[in-house]
């Protein structure tokens, strides 16, 4: 009781302090793929320190969860970093809102630095399975990749032509793990979107082209995918969620989308 | 267990209203605890109807030879199988890894603060056992991660050090409290006189401890395997930290996934059958650790005749 | 004495002697390793930027005040909730069941709630209380889920510190003309309380370091909530040990990861010696 007693005014403080103005607060709640958490994390702070009545959340729960969570009404806006399929496209829309490279990474210690997509596909179907097959040392090569559902698991795979026939040794949840695991062990290679590349990791070129806005852009890069802001078909979006999307879709979004480290569309 | 306490009807000093208010809250608060009295009997039968209900239509439609003996796993691929045997596998072998690592070095530890230590030590391994108890199992798992992953990828010369091995390594550590804690107990507990009468024979202590001492707790340190396997089965973080996730028929230096981490990684973002067939592991989970429970409850209740 | 031991009894005796303290080091070298590496690595990454604000990329930090509040919340709203049932069903238990089958059979279930994996507790609480009861994912439905965890430690404690509450004082209550409830409120529960406080303090532990049950009922936002917010359905929060799985495996910053581990480890620390603190209280009042 005494631990209850001395809890209370402190969260009662700590309360206080947070919810100032949550009297008139609206809440935009976007949910899904962990590659656009830099993205959607830069646009929603600007859009709140421009918009101090409104909040923008953000559940990272996976490309394929997001395009869930939108159906069943879980939330405003679904995030996705692969395009609909089919049959989500029957009731909802998808607008790109930036477009995002997919870095096929390696280890800084690797000697590797040019890859054809013809060799990427087949280290990940484990027909070259050592790195000297490519000009490296003699080691095998360790694939990391990410679980099923993962959008940038799809861009990559059909990019690629790899779809369902990957040996993966480690399938990861998110971005950001993939590029850890790979800075931490000398043999592997992975994929990650370009904007949660650190210097931890080194991006090799593909086909000679390497990562950068311009060749995303012009697609020269070609392992690339869209970030696709999800919406329902069938039902309006609350003012402040269209306002968000707005904002999200218009010029002043670049420099934020920019920062992230993705590349704006024309708009 | 009821007081053996005889019960005088608190009527006979009051007046009518007040007799009759007092009645009111007396019939109405023991209503509220036989309520709350079986709340727990409530609690079990939701888990087991919402886990039935949800489990059950998956493995109706994939068939159930084809899920529980089904060596391949890719709920995602367009031709989608969902066979969980190498789920089922990787658990019975990591916990059986776990237990063979940690249970002898819990028992000797257990011999240890229950024989052998004078007061210091007892209580700075007792304090240490008691804390190691208590951290959460995520730290154990980034431990695992940033420690044990790396270690075993030199040690062993692998190309990855998440696997198997690494999740075993894990599991043990976490599972030694436990074994620990009750083996302790259960040593403890036996009577000082089998001690007495073996060191009168001629026995050493030592020789007494593992001929007499630990035969006699059999059970006790029987039910601490049964809590140490429980822990083990169950881990979901600490492992999904370690093991490497791929949906692999368990080699020791292999990527696995365990039924725990299996249900962990792809519930977030499934559906449809998919979803449904997490559910089903998730049933498949309950049903195998009641099943272990139930089975070597009974072991030790005839071990204790 | 003249002891006659042969050499090879000698060696084994020697052996087994030295795998005992062998083990023994083991384990306490174990627990030295984990903490120095979580100390050393956790440490020097607490400043306190990190515990007062939340991360902001805008400005380029890192924040976990957000999931220390909701660490906050969800003990709060787990132990409300859970006390009075707990405790009711200790009560039940002891003092008011005659059927010694019911007893059994409560008993089992008791001991079958605290043996299900956390994993399964999450799944079950996102299927009830995210879904059936459209909850949404939220830190109710977290801290209810955590309620049933918790459930078993609470019955269990409370009915040992009950069973030390000798039977003078019940009929001591009852001989003075007191009814059942009153007995209880007024002789029995407050010679109780020591126990049932362990077993809070107990509970708290065990909330702390959950995670794979809150993984899907609380989430992994990482907002900034509220008080009444934090009561509200789908308001989704992570706490201290979700956030740190988020922080390691899904953005790999490994230096805020050992930071949260460092407090965690702190926490469970403070934990446990108000656990044997209370505990002590309990011997002295008996």
């Amino acid at each position: 009781m005494k631990i209850l007693r001395a809890a209370i005014p402190m969260l009662l403080a700590a309360a206080t302090f947070t919810s100032c103005g949550s009297a008139t607060e609206k809440t935009v709640s976007t949910d899904g793929s962990t590659s656009m958490e830099k993205v959607i994390g830069y646009l929603s702070e600007a859009y709140m320190a421009d918009n101090t009545d409104v909040k923008v959340t953000y559940n990272p729960t996976g490309s394929g969860s997001g395009i869930q969570a939108v159906q069943e009404g879980r939330c405003d806006i679904g995030l996705s970093s692969r395009s609909l399929k089919d049959e989500e496209k029957a009731d909802l829309n998808e607008t790109v809102v930036a477009i995002d490279g997919i870095a096929v990474i390696v280890n800084p210690a690797n000697s590797v630095t040019d890859v054809t997509l013809d060799e990427i596909a087949q280290i990940y179907k484990g027909e070259i399975t050592n790195w000297n097959e490519l000009g490296g040392s003699d080691a095998p090569i360790v694939c990391i990749g990410r679980e099923a559902a993962s959008g940038t698991r799809d861009g990559f795979e059909s990019v690629t032509g790899t779809e369902d026939s990957c040996k993966y040794a480690q399938e990861l949840t998110s971005t950001g793990d993939v590029v850890q695991t790979v800075s931490s062990n000398p043999n592997a290679i992975g994929y990650a979107s370009l904007a949660s590349v650190s210097d931890s990791v080194i991006a090799v070129s593909v086909e000679g082209v390497a990562p950068t806005n311009d060749t995303i852009l012009n697609g020269s890069y070609k392992v690339q995918r869209n970030f696709v802001l999800v919406t329902p078909k069938n039902k309006e979006l609350s003012d402040e969620a269209q306002k968000f999307y707005d904002f999200c879709m218009s010029g002043s979004a670049d420099e934020y989308i920019i920062k992230a480290g993705a590349v704006p569309v024309e708009k | 267990m009821k007081s053996s306490v005889i019960e005088v009807p608190a009527v006979t000093l009051k007046t009518g209203k007040v007799r009759k208010t007092t009645e009111i809250i007396e019939k109405s608060m023991s209503m509220t605890f036989t309520v709350c009295g079986f709340i727990a009997v409530g609690f079990v039968l939701l888990i087991t109807i919402f886990l039935v209900v949800s489990g059950t239509p998956a493995i109706a439609e994939i068939g159930f030879i084809d899920f529980i003996f089904g060596t391949k796993w890719a709920s995602t691929a367009k031709e989608a199988s969902y066979g969980i045997l190498p789920f089922i596998m990787s658990s019975i072998y990591g916990t059986l890894g776990a237990i063979v690592i940690g249970v002898p070095l819990g028992i000797l530890c257990a011999v240890f603060l229950a024989k052998v230590a004078g007061k210091k030590s007892s209580a700075l391994v007792s304090n240490a056992v008691n804390l190691m108890s208590g951290i959460p199992s995520v730290v154990y798992g980034l431990v695992g991660m940033i420690v044990i992953v790396p270690t075993v990828r030199e040690v062993f010369d692998l190309p990855d050090g998440a696997n198997l091995f690494s999740a075993m390594i894990v599991l043990a550590i976490m599972i030694l409290p436990s074994v620990i804690s009750v083996s302790e107990t259960a040593i403890r507990a036996v009577p000082r006189e089998y001690e007495e009468a073996s060191l009168a024979l001629g026995a050493t202590k030592t020789e007494t401890i593992f001929k007499v001492i630990l035969p006699a707790a059999k059970s006790g340190i029987l039910a601490s395997v049964v809590l140490g396997i429980g822990r083990a089965i169950g881990e979901a973080m600490a492992v999904m930290m370690v093991s490497g996730n791929v949906a692999n028929m368990p080699k020791l230096f292999g990527s696995v996934r365990f039924l725990t981490t299996a249900v962990a990684s792809e519930m977030s973002y499934s559906s449809g059958l998919q979803r449904q067939a997490l559910f089903s592991v998730a049933l498949v989970l309950f049903v195998y650790i009641l099943a272990i429970n139930l089975v070597l409850n009974l072991v030790i209740k005839r071990e204790k005749k | 004495m003249n002891r006659s031991i042969s050499k090879s009894r000698r060696v084994k005796i020697a052996l087994l002697n030295g795998l005992i303290w062998a083990a023994a080091g083991i384990i306490c070298l174990l627990l030295l390793g984990l903490v120095v590496c979580i100390l050393y690595k956790g440490l020097p990454h607490i400043t306190g930027e990190l515990l007062t604000s939340k991360p902001s990329l805008l400005e380029g930090t890192v924040g976990i005040l957000p999931n220390i509040l909701n660490t906050l919340y969800i003990i709060l709203m787990t132990l409300i909730v859970v006390l009075p049932l707990g405790v009711g069903s200790a009560i039940y238990l002891n003092e008011y069941a005659k059927n010694k089958k019911a007893v059994k059979l409560i008993e089992l279930a008791t001991e079958t709630l605290a043996g299900i994996p956390s994993i399964i507790y999450g799944l079950v609480g996102m299927l009830i209380f995210v879904q059936f009861c459209s909850l949404g994912t939220s830190l109710l439905a977290g801290a209810l889920t955590l309620v049933i965890m918790t459930l078993p430690t609470i019955i269990r404690t409370t009915q040992e510190s009950l069973k030390t509450v000798p039977d003078s004082y019940r009929e001591g209550g009852l001989a003075l003309g007191a009814g059942k409830w009153h007995m209880i409120r007024t002789a029995v529960l407050p010679s109780a309380i020591d126990g049932i406080i362990t077993g809070c303090i107990l509970s708290i532990g065990r909330i702390v370091g959950e995670s794979a049950a809150l993984l899907f009922t609380a989430g992994m936002a990482n907002e900034m909530l509220g008080m009444i917010s934090a009561v509200t359905p789908n308001h989704a929060g992570s706490t201290l040990t979700v956030s740190l799985y988020m922080y390691a495996k899904e953005r790999g910053d490994f230096e805020t990861a050992f930071a949260i581990a460092a407090i965690l480890l702190i926490l469970t620390l403070i934990i446990n010696l108000s656990a044997k603190f209370a505990a002590k209280k309990l011997k002295k009042g008996v």
